[in-house]
């Protein structure tokens, strides 16, 4: 009994010290100001140089915070108890956001940096007028592959995914929408389809990719690739980068019969307590030299055309990561389809994991 | 003891917590199942779970669930046996959970780099000649890493189990004349059937929900109970359905602690083992 | 009790190091100076200097094991409650059906637990934060810690219970000084794994967190998607040697005042 009372005691110690301790370096790093903005981002998906030269030059204290999902995300907010004052949600989840009345719409002439978006990633269908949303990163989904690895395998068309000689070597992404859509392309059917009719078509044609499936995994894919453990896999162009950045034998094609554009973007949603520091950040993020930096940091594209002058002249002329205008002519953006088909797209594609061997 | 109303009284803070994060919490379960997608009642969940598809998610999510506590058992048991013999056996017992301390996405991400067409164990698969295999992505990498997750939590209670008989009972059994495999199973194992049969409870039943796991080291191969709601809750966000499936984990649990509890030995008698 | 031979031996140490492989894995690369958990380059400490300027991860860490010790406390007092309670009950059946309801959360996948005390926290008007996580640790810890003492419980004797009282010893007295010390590995185990349960949860945290709190797990996790950095695993290492090194001095002093205490 006496030991039981005393390690109580003497944890209770042990975790008050420590409060104190947090206590203490919570207010050292806190600074002067009570000015603050809370950001609501994907982790590892800003430079946090960046958050400390807004600091020094605003005022303003960044509290960063981060999510792993879109859904989590939207949950978080939706629920309230919190005051995110900025969130990066992907385009879909914008338009869900949008309906589920999270956001609110943004005053452009806060935003004076808006100009040096790109025209073409303005206006997009998730979020036309840009009423809610900027672009903040962008890409593709295409095939990451290690030519090293294959015997001259190429994949210009999404239809060399069910070659015999990729037996047990694919790895899908764990997402409904991007693996069926790999066969709606294939059949040159919209990626944003309701059809039952050509849903239906396009998993019975998946089905006879099992034998090609190695795994259906989400984000470890990079280490997988990286590691030379995998030689060809559905990917987003941001991990592609990240894959290439690391392992220079590998490389990123978007197959010509036409793929995803997808977007992460910087929304304001309603559980904001400061915009106006959200919207000098916003301002802020989208300098050319700043969003350079920032691009460069990240890895991923940018939507900021000004900000490409200040880039590597190797990155922001690579065709695979910044495609050109031809080439985007293919991509599709997805359309939020209703949760009614999206539990079509994830009930079919449940049917197919479970086919897997 | 007596029949007095206060008896339970500081049973209280046990109470409140039932009340608020597990009766509370069903209730909103059990009322979300109800309902589809636009909010009208329905009865069409349950239909829909006696599918195919949901029918053999159970039935693998089950046969995943209890392979891994037979494996988990068949190491554990042992290795708590032989534990309880060591000279310091607290501390070996501490140092068997302080691997469960360290977070589990980063062990994971270490098994993908052990397991690897490269790493460490192929490389030594090559070198004593058997050549190397794909190990990730299989049941056996899944069951592996399960057992691995869920080894501590059984070694714990069967420890406890062992660690309390009587030396002088093991060396009576002896000089009545019992072999090893007689003592173990007529005196050491209904000792410790208690200590087993909690064990089992916190594997079987966590296994049946397993995520993450069935994604980063069996490549979505698997897929069990806990992934289908997880899914339905988040990407689908069909909280009728993904509510379905959760009351029928929570009936098959109910189910396996009546079957856990068949043998108790009426009321509290159990110890009293002569 | 008796000396293991070398089989047994044989056996613990092809366990031990199963078990510890996957982080001397995690440690090894931490000296890694390439980007990854793969192609090692060559030894830098650059990752364990990243750890020590970066305030915010050291604050996360900080709150990760504050929340832990105390979540793990405070579920195992009321998991302990709760075990006695279920001991005490007489009805064969009712016992049956609290303790099922007790092991609901250990077979709810976490998304649900975290998406229904969300639901809950914000009903009640808990501010959402350092308390809702404190909370909700202590909620789903309390399971896997009565399931840990009930056996313990259920072994023992109840003539040692009748025996105490009959000598005149208060209820008071027959809990502290009679079951309490009887089911001490019990409470132990539950207190352990009540630790695992709480450093290793990511998506209730996730949940039920709020502005400017966060914990270790739910920080690895969302790195998951531009690639956790290997500062993590410094940072793992760091914390796995300092527990290491608690565990390994608290067990000696202990030891050495038993001796003492033997010796007098």
């Amino acid at each position: 009994m006496k030991g039981l009372v005393s390690g109580a005691a003497a944890i209770l110690l042990v975790s008050f010290a420590l409060l104190f301790t947090n206590y203490q370096l919570e207010h050292k790093a806190g600074g002067a100001g009570k000015d603050t903005i809370t950001v609501y981002n994907w982790g590892e998906y800003i430079d946090p140089d960046l958050l400390k030269q807004f600091e020094e030059r605003e005022g303003i204290k960044v509290i960063y915070e981060t999510f792993d999902s879109n859904e989590g995300m939207m949950g978080k907010i939706e629920q309230g108890g919190t005051s995110y004052d900025l969130s990066v949600p992907s385009e879909y989840a914008v338009q869900m956001m949008e309906d589920r009345e999270l956001l609110i719409p943004l005053d452009f002439s806060k935003i004076p940096n808006i100009k040096n978006i790109d025209p073409y990633f303005m206006n997009l269908p998730f979020d036309t007028d840009n009423t809610y949303s900027i672009p903040y990163f962008w890409g593709t989904l295409g095939i990451a592959y290690n030519p090293s690895l294959l015997e001259g395998q190429t994949f210009e068309s999404w239809e060399s995914l069910w070659d015999a000689s990729l037996r047990q070597k694919l790895i899908l992404v764990d997402s409904a929408r991007e693996v069926i859509g790999v066969a709606l392309n294939s059949y040159g059917y919209s990626l944003n389809s309701t059809s039952l009719q050509q849903l239906k078509e396009a998993t019975d044609k998946l089905e006879t990719m099992g034998p090609n499936v190695k795994a259906v995994i989400g984000d470890e894919v990079t280490q997988l690739m990286i590691n030379n453990e995998a030689s060809v896999a559905l990917t987003w162009s941001g991990q592609a980068a990240d894959m290439i950045s690391e392992n220079e034998d590998i490389d990123y094609i978007v197959p010509e019969e036409g793929s995803n554009l997808w977007f992460d973007n910087i929304v304001i949603p309603k559980t904001a307590k400061n915009i106006e520091g959200a919207y000098k950040f916003i301002n802020f993020m989208l300098e050319p030299e700043v969003a350079a930096q920032n691009a460069e940091y990240v890895g991923y594209s940018t939507p900021n055309k000004e900000a490409l002058a200040f880039m590597d002249e190797e990155t922001v002329t690579d065709e695979r990561f910044y495609p050109n205008e031809e080439a985007r002519e293919n991509l599709e953006v997805y359309e939020n389809l209703g949760l009614e088909t999206l539990g079509v797209y994830n009930e079919l594609f449940l049917k197919f994991k479970m086919g897997l061997r | 003891m007596k029949n007095n109303p206060l008896r339970f009284i500081y049973a209280v803070p046990y109470a409140v917590w039932m009340l608020l994060f597990v009766l509370a919490p069903i209730a909103v379960i059990v009322y979300y199942s109800f309902f589809d997608l636009s909010g009208n009642l329905t009865l069409g969940n349950y239909r829909n779970f006696f599918t195919s598809v949901y029918f053999k998610l159970t039935m693998s999510s089950f046969w995943y669930a209890f392979l891994i506590t037979f494996f988990s058992l068949l190491i554990s048991y042992p290795t708590a046996y032989f534990l309880t013999k060591t000279k310091h056996k607290q501390l070996w017992l501490l140092l068997i959970i302080i691997p469960s301390w360290i977070n589990l996405l980063l062990k994971t991400y270490a098994f993908i780099g052990l397991m690897g067409l490269y790493g460490p164990i192929n490389a030594f698969l090559e070198t004593i000649g058997i050549g190397s295999q794909q190990i990730l992505f299989t049941d056996f990498s899944f069951v592996f890493v399960s057992v691995y997750i869920f080894i501590p939590f059984m070694i714990l209670p069967i420890f406890n189990s062992l660690d309390k008989i009587n030396p002088a009972l093991l060396d009576a059994s002896k000089d009545l004349g019992a072999n090893a495999w007689v003592t173990f199973k007529r005196v050491i194992w209904p000792m410790t059937i208690d200590g087993v049969k909690s064990g089992v409870q916190v594997v079987f039943i966590p296994a049946l929900s397993l995520f993450m796991i069935t994604r980063l080291i069996a490549g979505n191969k698997v897929i069990t109970l806990g992934t289908a709601i997880e899914q339905q809750f988040l990407v689908t966000q069909n909280w009728g359905m993904g509510s379905t499936i959760a009351v029928f984990l929570i009936i098959f649990m109910f189910l396996i602690m009546v079957l856990t509890s068949g043998k108790e030995k009426g009321g509290n008698a159990n110890g009293k083992v002569k | 009790m008796g000396k293991l031979s070398n089989l047994p031996k044989i056996y613990l140490a092809v366990v031990f190091l199963i078990l510890y492989t996957p982080i001397f894995y995690l440690i090894y690369y931490s000296f890694n100076s390439g980007g990854g958990m793969s192609n090692f380059e060559s030894f830098t400490l650059e990752h364990y200097q990243a750890v020590f300027q970066d305030t915010r991860l050291l604050i996360i860490v900080m709150n990760t094991v504050i929340i832990a010790l105390l979540s793990a406390l405070l579920s195992t007092t009321i998991g302990v409650i709760g075990a006695l309670a279920i001991y005490f009950m007489r009805n064969k059946s009712m016992r049956q059906t609290i303790l099922s309801l007790n092991n609901i959360l250990i077979v709810s996948p976490d998304v649900i637990i975290g998406a229904s005390f969300l639901i809950l926290f914000t009903l009640i008007g808990v501010k959402l934060g350092f308390a809702s996580v404190l909370i909700s640790h202590i909620a789903f810890s309390i399971p896997i810690v009565v399931i840990m003492v009930l056996p313990k419980l259920q072994e023992m004797s109840t003539t040692l219970v009748d025996a105490a009282l009959d000598l005149g010893a208060s209820r008071k007295d027959v809990l502290t000084r009679v079951v309490l010390p009887y089911i001490k590995p019990g409470i132990f185990a539950g207190f352990f794994l009540a630790l695992t349960y709480s450093l290793d949860d990511f998506a209730v945290t996730f949940f039920v967190t709020g502005n400017g709190f966060s914990t270790l797990s739910v920080e690895i996790y969302s790195m998951a998607r531009t690639g956790i950095t290997l500062t993590i695993n410094a940072l793992s290492g760091l914390i796995f040697v300092i527990t290491m090194v608690l565990v390994l001095g608290y067990y000696m002093i202990g030891s050495r005042k038993v001796d003492q205490g033997v010796k007098r």
